[in-house]
């Protein structure tokens, strides 16, 4: 078994970094340790949309550009650092839509260059993604143009879930966007609530929400791992946490004084 | 019985819009949508009538996906999802939906949280309803700043969906596709053509007196008050019990 300090060394300036959706295993857990090691220039991929991890490591300066379909922090309302970065111009921002990354995810899970997907001719996400090509569909007798998305190989995937096991497997349950993540990027450094001896993969049942340490590359405990996140099945989100952060972090100052008390607190 | 509230005319609203549909999914954070689709589905179980499957993102029991976030964009592709609700920091009167921000892009001066999945489900979801409550000139206005997702595509774009009906806190509109141009179908009580007309940031066509949008029976209304409310409060705790203070404040100890 790994723990959160090394396993945040593992990253290095410049990489692409996939990220999940708020809901389905954010490993807050993994956020300072990334922070402390200092690695910037990040390329971050939101599967398929970010809030708080991101925009907490936005705040602390590791972030060269954000791919994601949408950036908030639910009902806690706007991503502030995000927000505050986009209006200086500070990152790059590649704004997608959710199939758009899953298709691009889909296709580095295949091996294969892209894939091609229905929608988006016609909107603005399309116009300002010189990284999307569209093609006409060769199969059909008529015109009839498509959208063809890029394989997304990010170099690590992070994220949290409820149970491991000592060999490195890991339980997903049915957030598949999990396995999706670990099958496209290169690394996939995961935290979990619980480590257990026996193998998940013995028990037919945990199997099949299982996915294999084949994808994983270090596993590390960390209780309420998710934090102020929810993680399905354990606890809720502390909505109350996520709107004092929606506060504080207003202002630069008012970020770094969040991030120094709740270090304390920690 | 209490008259319908404000809240509770929108919800029948948008369960007759949603008359006929198989399968309609809701996004995270739409009560008013989510309590339609449970009122239509209340009502066709009344009726005897085939059933309806209501997919509610964020719900743990409304949701049966188990194939992580892709699989109801899966569903939309292949057609499984009649009927999806879109909201919109713009709408503009071509149905074009804004998500993303004001302003020059990519430095908006206001940024909102981003497109999600309408630049895909704007065009694979046969029924979309567009969505806002707040009815002003800032957010129906002639252009958007920003495409999220087109009301209309060009001859030859794949497109099997599309936005039919406009719904806000005031009135009720339908699309043609055709004139890619709404339509007042309706005015809600309490409102009027002239404040309608004055709240919107483009043309629009509509009848010299234009109807007003029908309250619902009591029958319904105690559907609303009673099953819907109970199972709605399992995603949306605060707004069902918001309502149902409400109408505890309009109506003390009647019945």
């Amino acid at each position: 078994m790994s723990d959160l300090r090394t396993m945040a060394r593992l990253v290095e300036s410049g990489m692409r970094v996939a990220l999940p959706v708020d809901y389905a295993g954010v490993s807050m857990a993994m956020t300072r340790p990334l922070i402390e090691r200092g690695a910037g220039n990040l390329d971050l991929v939101c599967v398929p949309t970010g809030g708080l991890q991101v925009d907490m490591l936005i705040g602390a300066g590791l972030v060269r550009s954000v791919e994601t379909s949408a950036m908030s922090l639910g009902e806690a309302g706007g991503a502030p650092r995000f927000n505050q970065a986009i209006k200086d111009g500070t990152i790059l921002i590649r704004d997608a839509t959710c199939p758009a990354i899953h298709a691009g995810l889909l296709a580095a899970q295949k091996g294969s260059p892209f894939v091609p997907m229905r929608g988006l001719i016609g909107t603005d996400v399309l116009k300002n993604r010189a990284d999307w090509k569209v093609i006409d569909n060769p199969f059909e007798e008529t015109a009839d143009p498509i959208v063809l998305i890029p394989a997304i190989k990010p170099d690590v995937a992070i994220f949290h879930v409820p149970l491991a096991d000592r060999h490195g497997n890991v339980w997903i349950g049915r957030r598949r966007e999990l396995a999706a993540m670990a099958y496209a990027s290169a690394m996939t450094l995961v935290t979990a609530e619980r480590i257990v001896d026996e193998s998940l993969l013995t028990d037919e049942i945990t199997a099949a929400g299982t996915l294999p340490a084949l994808y994983v590359t270090q596993v590390a405990e960390a209780r309420h791992g998710a934090r102020p996140y929810g993680l399905w099945g354990e606890y809720p989100a502390d909505t109350q946490e996520l709107l004092r952060y929606a506060r504080e972090a207003r202002t630069a100052e008012g970020f770094s004084a969040y991030m120094q008390t709740s270090a304390e607190a920690a | 019985m209490a008259p319908a509230l404000p809240r509770e005319i929108l919800i029948c609203t948008i369960a007759r819009l949603l008359d006929g549909v198989r399968h309609v999914a809701v996004g995270a954070s739409s009560p008013i949508p989510a309590a339609g689709a449970m009122l239509l589905r209340a009502l066709k179980e009344s009726e005897g009538a085939a059933p309806v499957k209501i997919s509610i993102l964020g719900s743990v029991e409304h949701n049966f996906f188990t194939n992580g976030s892709t699989e109801l964009f899966d569903c939309a592709g292949q057609g499984r999802i009649d009927a999806f609700f879109l909201g919109g920091g713009q709408i503009d009167g071509h149905g074009n939906v804004n998500l993303v921000g004001v302003g020059d892009y990519p430095r908006s001066s206001v940024r909102w949280p981003g497109s999600f999945g309408a630049a895909y489900l704007y065009f694979v979801v046969p029924r979309v309803i567009l969505f806002r409550e707040e009815h002003t000139p800032r957010v129906f206005v002639d252009k958007v700043d920003f495409i999220s997702a087109p009301g209309t595509s060009e001859p030859g774009v794949y497109r099997t969906g599309g936005p039919k009906a406009l719904l806000t806190s005031k009135g009720l509109f339908s699309f043609d596709k055709e004139k890619a141009g709404f339509r007042l179908e309706s005015v809600h009580p309490g409102h009027d053509l002239t404040e309608i007309q004055e709240a919107t940031g483009f043309g629009f066509d509509h009848d010299a007196k234009p109807s007003q949008t029908p309250t619902p029976s009591p029958e319904v209304l105690s559907l609303l008050r009673g099953r819907v409310l109970d199972e709605l409060s399992e995603t949306y705790p605060e707004f069902a019990a918001q309502m149902r203070q409400t109408l505890t404040e309009r109506e003390p100890v009647a019945s």
